[in-house]
């Protein structure tokens, strides 16, 4: 049994005569402690297969569990514990008149974990903030540091299952570094399971052991990070993502323009 | 014609703000000929603001002084405004991130490119049609007379970006400046946009100034780097040794990225000494 199991997921947007299929059919699943990406394109439904895991779009069909039971698009409080998210863009994610204190805060409540004070210091110790950032704003803090907050919001609930829209890629390389070596220690130290979704190849190949390729809502290809590193890829869309992604060559643009 | 096209010298870039003076580019010098130089750093490290005050289209209260400011022979320090608007588009050219927020939304794509024609040209509108048409074409769109008609939310990403570079090559500008001109779009789009502006310096000899966090992309792509760290360029370099970089700000930023051929357990965490801002 596979810890997050997805089978023949859909998820349409419009209305009947004018749908949109913004992921058709996909089916994965994620064993406990593993990271698995999904990347593709802008458009191509990564992110739309997250919002249906997290519950965040409870439009959907086919089948989600994560531990053996069933995620149904209503879910309850302890199913919404289990699974957290962490979004894109650290400067959206975060309400800008609520202090830290108070959108670490708001969780524990809302799930009636009680011990708030302790909780949110010891989040704020294992993303590397310390005391003194408690009481600020948002727009007192960095983009990495915002990041930071966001995962320690998504944290503070102890889920089993952490959802990364994309992460990092609102960050400059160096604080990246630092986000995804937080990341990483977070999943060791944890025991977490992440499901990842990016447009950066690199970033998936360096946080994910298996990966998924999507383009157009499918999901085309399974693999993993060492076959792309190695270029030993099946489908020829993939073939290209993976050539594109290491970096500028005139010869591959003449090639794709041709074939 | 020899020389560089353009040649900087001691640029400084201060902005008068509540908090005091900023000093966000400082004492950058460099020359640009029929070639592809970079210039790479992180947020806040003045590359685009480098890039901007040589169209003099600096914010309000930044203070643009260098020692030297050089268009093809042309000074641009003592241009009047005046002139600095026919400069501006006819013989330097800047293309931005985002098509999205560059082009005008409610005018069709076609006339957008016209525009930019007649702006710097005298001609009639049908000439300008055709110039449009054609630039259209050589920016690879396949059916320039059906995309013409467009407006810009009907047209994709790669496609705007397309535009975009159509649009500001159209007056036929001797150097481009590019900032972040992929940074919005997917990757095997990339590709083909790059290799539209690559032509444009191989057969055209334009000089491209090409500004990108990026540094992967710029390395493979452009012909020289610069590298830019607190309003600094802190080193110089061929972009294919950009690999073998000296400098410690240069060398901690390509160890802290996640790279595909070279895979690592962790990621190099960046040291900022406070001696690289100095000089």
């Amino acid at each position: 049994m596979s810890f997050l199991d997805v089978r023949n997921l859909s998820v349409s947007f419009g209305r009947p005569g004018d749908r949109m299929r913004a992921v058709e059919d996909v089916s994965f699943s994620v064993a406990q402690g593993e990271a698995y990406g999904l990347v593709g394109e802008s458009g191509c439904g990564k992110s739309t297969i997250l919002r249906a895991v997290s519950g965040l779009n409870a439009a959907w069909t086919g089948s989600i569990s994560l531990e053996g039971t069933a995620l149904t698009p209503r879910r309850t409080l302890e199913q919404h514990r289990r699974v957290q998210m962490v979004f894109q863009d650290p400067y959206g994610s975060l309400h800008p008149r609520h202090t830290v204190d108070a959108i670490l805060g708001e969780p524990i409540a809302i799930h009636g974990m009680g011990d708030a004070n302790g909780r949110i210091q010891r989040a704020l110790d294992q993303v590397g903030l310390g005391r003194a950032f408690r009481f600020r704003y948002p727009h007192q803090l960095s983009g990495g540091q915002r990041q930071r907050v966001a995962i320690a919001r998504a944290m503070i609930l102890e889920p089993r299952l952490l959802l990364l829209d994309e992460p990092t890629s609102a960050l400059d390389v160096s604080i990246q570094a630092e986000v995804l070596n937080l990341l990483s220690d977070l999943r060791r130290d944890r025991g977490l399971t992440y499901l990842l979704v990016s447009h950066d190849l690199a970033v998936v190949a360096h946080m994910c052991e298996r990966v998924g390729v999507m383009r157009q809502g499918k999901l085309i290809e399974e693999t993993d990070a060492a076959a792309i590193r190695a270029g030993r890829v099946g489908e020829a869309y993939t073939r290209r993502f993976v050539e594109a992604s290491a970096g500028y060559d005139r010869a591959m643009a003449q090639e794709w323009e041709t074939a | 014609m020899s020389g560089p096209l353009l040649e900087v010298r001691d640029l400084n870039v201060r902005f008068d703000t509540p908090h005091g003076l900023v000093h966000a580019v400082r004492g950058v010098g460099f020359a640009l000929g029929r070639e592809k130089v970079g210039i790479v750093g992180e947020s806040g490290s003045g590359k685009s603001m480098t890039g901007r005050s040589i169209l003099r289209i600096t914010p309000r209260n930044a203070h643009v002084t260098a020692a030297r400011l050089s268009l093809e022979g042309e000074d641009l320090l003592a241009a009047s405004e005046k002139r600095m608007r026919e400069v501006r588009g006819r013989r330097v050219s800047m293309i931005l991130q985002d098509p999205k927020y560059s082009l005008n939304p409610v005018m069709r794509v076609g006339d957008q490119v016209a525009e930019s024609f007649l702006l710097h040209h005298k001609a009639s509108k049908a000439q300008a049609r055709e110039r449009a048409l054609d630039m259209l074409a050589q920016v690879r769109i396949r059916d320039p007379q059906r995309v013409y008609r467009l407006y810009p939310h009907e047209v994709s990403g790669g496609m705007g970006q397309r535009i975009m570079i159509a649009m500001m090559l159209v007056p036929e500008p001797a150097i481009l400046i590019a900032d972040e001109p992929t940074s919005a779009l997917d990757v095997t789009v990339r590709t083909q946009v790059l290799a539209i502006l690559d032509d444009l310096v191989t057969q055209r000899g334009l000089g491209l100034l090409f500004i990108s966090h990026d540094l992967n992309l710029v390395s493979t792509f452009c012909d020289r780097v610069l590298v830019m760290y607190a309003g600094r360029i802190v080193e110089e370099c061929a972009a294919r040794d950009l690999e073998h970089a000296t400098h410690p700000y240069t060398r901690g930023l390509l160890d802290a990225m996640p790279r595909l051929n070279a895979p690592r357990k962790r990621l190099a965490v960046l040291d900022r000494d406070p001696a690289w801002r100095g000089a």
